[in-house]
């Protein structure tokens, strides 16, 4: 019996080879014949009117082939929702090149289509636009007070509005003996993945198109071309084997894919766009967020009252909002709760999930406040978790289908050696550097979608699986291939998982770290019904000791299928397909959250991470030497991809905390620093020792595989325990992230 | 604007001729002035391996081996290396055999996506052979031109340190 072989196992990733010889070809590397080059055109102005577009003169420059605009753009959809696609806030999508308004600064007003790409840049600074300017408004701070509720829509599903008040919280504040008030806030981010956006189309004619696009949705987008194009969805396919990266901007369908498409269409022709590395800036981006916290206790450090109010930024045409508020509420039981949270719209893009959004962002704050309030109590901060440590979701008054976090904080604690913890603030040295330790929880959803994946045994033997699915460096191939296999009791060697095309069935997005329990529970569902196929075939084979048998009296094993009472009796796989005169077995099926039954539970992945800073006392430089996540998130079918999740994930909190940041001119309503080198993510001297622990979490209810996610957690608790670490190291709280060296000098 | 125009006619027809050797193989570039030497891997030899990130050098994804040292080829025109040797990604295994850089990477799970690995590779074997670096620390100092934003940063300093220290001569 080999059930279990491979789950669980840290394998390294199978397409390992090709990404180590750079044989793995991303959307901007597909090569087609007689390519055509597009370079966007990005509008300077942040708001107002295009009047006036002269193109004569970029038109007269040899190879420059055609110049679109909203002056000869292809005709195009009419109604805003067929604009839609599946990540869509609630609102009117934006629409390239529909027409002479700008409403954001960078806005693609035109795209230039060359016949090299050199060309095509060059003649894009010859295009002349006239704008008529108007004014503007892009600063969170000064806009708070037009701060209004979210408009509802599909997208509040996933991500619901805070829960209603509980108790009563404004008496119960002001009355509590211990109690902290704090504002907090964070500047844009973005996702800034190291391959740039880019799209090639390949202009296959008659209506038909073949699309390599940066994506973490191959079917989002090729509806997305289907509706707007007015093209048959079946004559439009997405293919995005490799993704450079996504962190969230490839959940939407970015511009650089209408503009290609639009081009192609339009010249009958194949057509290459891909955006540079600034013209990543002008879309989707982590939204700036002031967040007001007001959290109260007994003497005991009972939490008694919760309050947590949100700002954040939104575009002037969707709704963007994320879960921030809700996080409080699900880790600690408080009678007196009061949550909001309001949008503000600005003159910008519309906001998109970045990794953790929201849960992120407002763990930061209630960590922080958790400390401040430890602090206060004269409790040690992981004392007070445990203290205030529900077994059932408070907000929802229901049991989680499991919750192994008082492991993590205990497990954690004990690798990172917390117990040494000086808890007096400024009072710990190494050389000229103060010294500080801090933790902070971390709580994230465990989101399952429906999907659906194409099985079968081919005559050699061989299982084959389709899903649409994209795998963005998160393991995918490897994590499924690892199911499949144990499934049917093969090798990883005997099993193909295609993915990244949207020609295959059904998947959602790769986002919300869903994939392994959407696309790997559909493989479970699959390879029962597949199972029962070829038992059903086989139990037809001549003299078949399979006749009378019952799906459960056999199993699997090294490609043959055998009766469990009597191992020694088996048929291979090889010969079951060779009955079926060669053809390969096959079933689709789609694996599904069981809705009914988990509306009784809440559903939550949890982490606990411990930190350790060093300060420069002079300087103020921050360095996180140490830091330890331990992780509940239940299976781990792969430690070792799994941990690079954890891991990596971990350093987008270093990051949060202490690096990145896109930063606004209110003047001009423009991000200043759209580049890699102004914009700061960790590079490796930023990197200390990290270690990661996944703690057992064995969950029979939440789906067939007792999976939860792993993509995110690992970067929720991260910033808030920096942020600790650095007041436990100088006595000082920065409620502003990221945390800047001169903030902490004097 | 008459007179860029007419430049730029000139300059295609005129366009220049490099040679170089990739990857132990003679290739000629025919190629305008201003293409870079990573727009000419990539496009004109179609050799897609090494990776466009940024184009402003601030990366380091498109990281090769020129002339036996680690170059930013966004930074280099191609007429610039004129007679150069250059090593891409495609190049650093020996046929199937992978160069023990590509499997420590491997083993050691240092990537994710994979975009940003081909400029660390190149840059590791280039610090290897430069033999500055010596401890760990000094290794991610030297290594620290190259971004992962997944980060896999803890698998890719583990598996230049298993190299370094298994003699890396590569």
């Amino acid at each position: 019996m080999d059930f279990n072989k491979n789950v669980g196992q840290p394998v390294s990733r199978l397409e390992g080879k090709l990404k180590v010889t750079g044989q793995a070809k991303y959307a901007a590397e597909y090569e087609a014949d007689n390519l055509l080059h597009g370079y966007v055109v990005s509008s300077p102005i942040t708001k107002g009117k295009i009047i006036n577009i002269n193109i004569a003169q970029a038109m007269a420059i040899p190879g420059v082939v055609d110049v679109l605009s909203h002056k000869n753009r292809t005709k195009l959809a009419w109604f805003d929702l067929q604009y839609t696609d599946m990540d869509a806030p609630p609102g009117t999508v934006f629409k390239p090149l529909a027409d002479e308004n700008i409403l954001y600064n960078g806005q693609p007003i035109a795209l230039v289509v060359a016949e090299s790409y050199e060309t095509a840049r060059y003649a894009a600074t010859q295009v002349i636009f006239e704008y008529e300017q108007e004014t503007f408004q892009t600063d969170l701070e000064s806009n708070i007070p037009n701060g209004r509720s979210a408009k509802k829509g599909f997208a509040t599903a996933l991500k619901p509005p805070p829960p209603p008040p509980t108790g009563d919280f404004l008496n119960s504040f002001e009355q509590a003996p211990v109690k902290v008030a704090a504002t907090f806030q964070h500047g844009t981010e973005h996702h800034n993945p190291i391959e740039l956006f880019a799209t090639t189309t390949i202009y296959e004619g008659k209506g038909k198109l073949t699309i390599y696009d940066k994506t973490q949705g191959t079917i989002n987008n090729q509806l997305y071309v289907a509706n707007i194009f007015g093209l048959h969805y079946k004559d439009v396919r997405v293919l995005a084997p490799f993704v450079g990266g996504g962190f969230g901007s490839g959940l939407r369908p970015q511009y650089q894919l209408f503009l290609c498409v639009m081009a192609a269409l339009h010249l009958k022709r194949n057509v290459r766009v891909v955006l540079e590395r600034k013209q990543m800036f002008f879309f989707s981006h982590r939204p700036p967020v002031k967040q007001n916290l007001r959290f109260a206790s007994d003497v005991e450090g009972n939490v008694t009252a919760l309050g947590h109010s949100v700002f954040s930024e939104t575009s002037n045409f969707e709704d963007y909002t994320e879960a921030i508020a809700n996080w409080s509420h699900k880790l600690y039981p408080a009678p007196n709760t009061l949550f909001n949270h309001k949008v503000v719209p600005l003159d910008v893009y519309t906001p998109l999930d970045m990794r953790a959004p929201g849960g992120s962002t407002g763990m930061h704050a209630i960590e922080c406040t958790m400390d401040e309030l430890a602090h206060k109590l004269k409790i040690d901060p992981l004392e007070l978790r445990l203290i205030n440590y529900s077994e059932i979701d408070p907000s929802s008054n229901k049991p989680y289908t499991s919750k192994a976090l008082r492991n993590c904080y205990l497990q954690a604690a004990d690798k990172f050696g917390w117990s040494n913890r000086n808890p007096e603030p400024r009072s710990t040295k190494r050389g000229n550097k103060w010294v500080g330790y801090g933790m902070a929880t971390g709580i994230w959803d465990a989101f399952q979608f429906p999907a659906r994946v194409e099985a079968m045994i081919t005559k050699d033997g061989r299982m084959v699986l389709n899903n649409a699915t994209t795998d963005i460096g998160t393991g995918t191939l490897t994590v499924m291939t690892q199911i499949a296999a144990d499934e049917l009791g093969l090798s990883l060697e005997e099993v193909d998982f295609n993915y990244g095309d949207s020609k295959k069935p059904f998947s959602m997005f790769q986002g919300g770290s869903s994939i392994t329990s959407s696309t790997g529970v559909a493989i479970v569902v699959a390879a029962k019904a597949l199972r029962k196929k070829l038992l059903k075939k086989a139990a037809k084979m001549p003299d078949s000791p399979f006749k009378n048998s019952e799906d459960a009296e056999v199993f699997f094993s090294a490609g043959n299928m055998h009766l469990k009472d009597q191992p020694n009796v088996f048929v291979s796989l090889k010969n079951i397909i060779a009955s079926n005169n060669g053809k390969p077995i096959k079933t689709t099926n789609m694996g599904k959250p069981h809705m009914l039954k988990l509306r009784k539970y809440s559903l939550a992945t949890h982490s606990a991470s411990f930190v350790e800073v060093e300060v420069d006392q002079d300087l103020g430089t921050v360095m996180v030497t140490r830091a330890v996540t331990a992780v509940a998130a239940g299976k781990i079918i792969n430690p070792k991809t799994a941990a690079g999740q954890i891991s990596g994930s971990m350093i987008w909190g270093i990051s949060k905390a202490l690096h990145e940041e896109t930063f606004m001119d209110h003047n001009l309503g423009k991000y200043m620093n759209t580049n890699l080198g102004e914009y700061h993510i960790p590079v490796h001297a930023d990197i200390g020792q990290l270690e990661v622990i996944f703690v057992e979490e064995k969950d029979e209810l939440i789906n067939e595989i007792g999976t939860k996610g792993v993509g995110e957690i690992g970067l929720v608790g991260m910033p808030a325990a920096i942020s600790n670490a650095i007041f436990n190291a100088t006595g000082k709280r920065i409620y502003k992230l990221p945390i800047h060296f001169d903030e902490l000098m004097q | 604007m008459r007179s860029e125009t007419q430049n730029l006619n000139h300059l295609k027809q005129g366009d220049c001729t490099v040679n170089l050797t990739v990857n132990g193989e003679q290739k000629i570039l025919q190629v305008q002035p201003w293409v870079s030497l990573l727009d000419g891997l990539r496009d004109h030899l179609n050799l897609t391996g090494t990776k466009k990130g940024c184009d402003h050098g601030q990366c380091g994804a498109c990281t090769i081996i020129c002339d036996d040292k680690r170059i930013l080829s966004c930074l280099t025109l191609a007429v610039m290396k004129n007679g150069s040797e250059i090593t891409t990604v495609e190049g650093i295994a020996h046929g199937n055999e992978l160069h023990p850089i590509q499997q420590a990477f491997i083993d050691h799970d240092a990537f994710q996506c994979g975009y940003c690995t081909p400029g660390q590779l190149c840059s590791a074997i280039g610090l290897i052979k430069e033999g500055k670096a010596q401890t760990r620390e000094e290794v991610k100092e030297l290594m620290s031109g190259n971004l992962c934003r997944c980060g896999a940063n803890i698998g890719i300093i583990d598996a230049i340190m298993e190299v370094k220290a298994g003699g890396g001569h590569e």
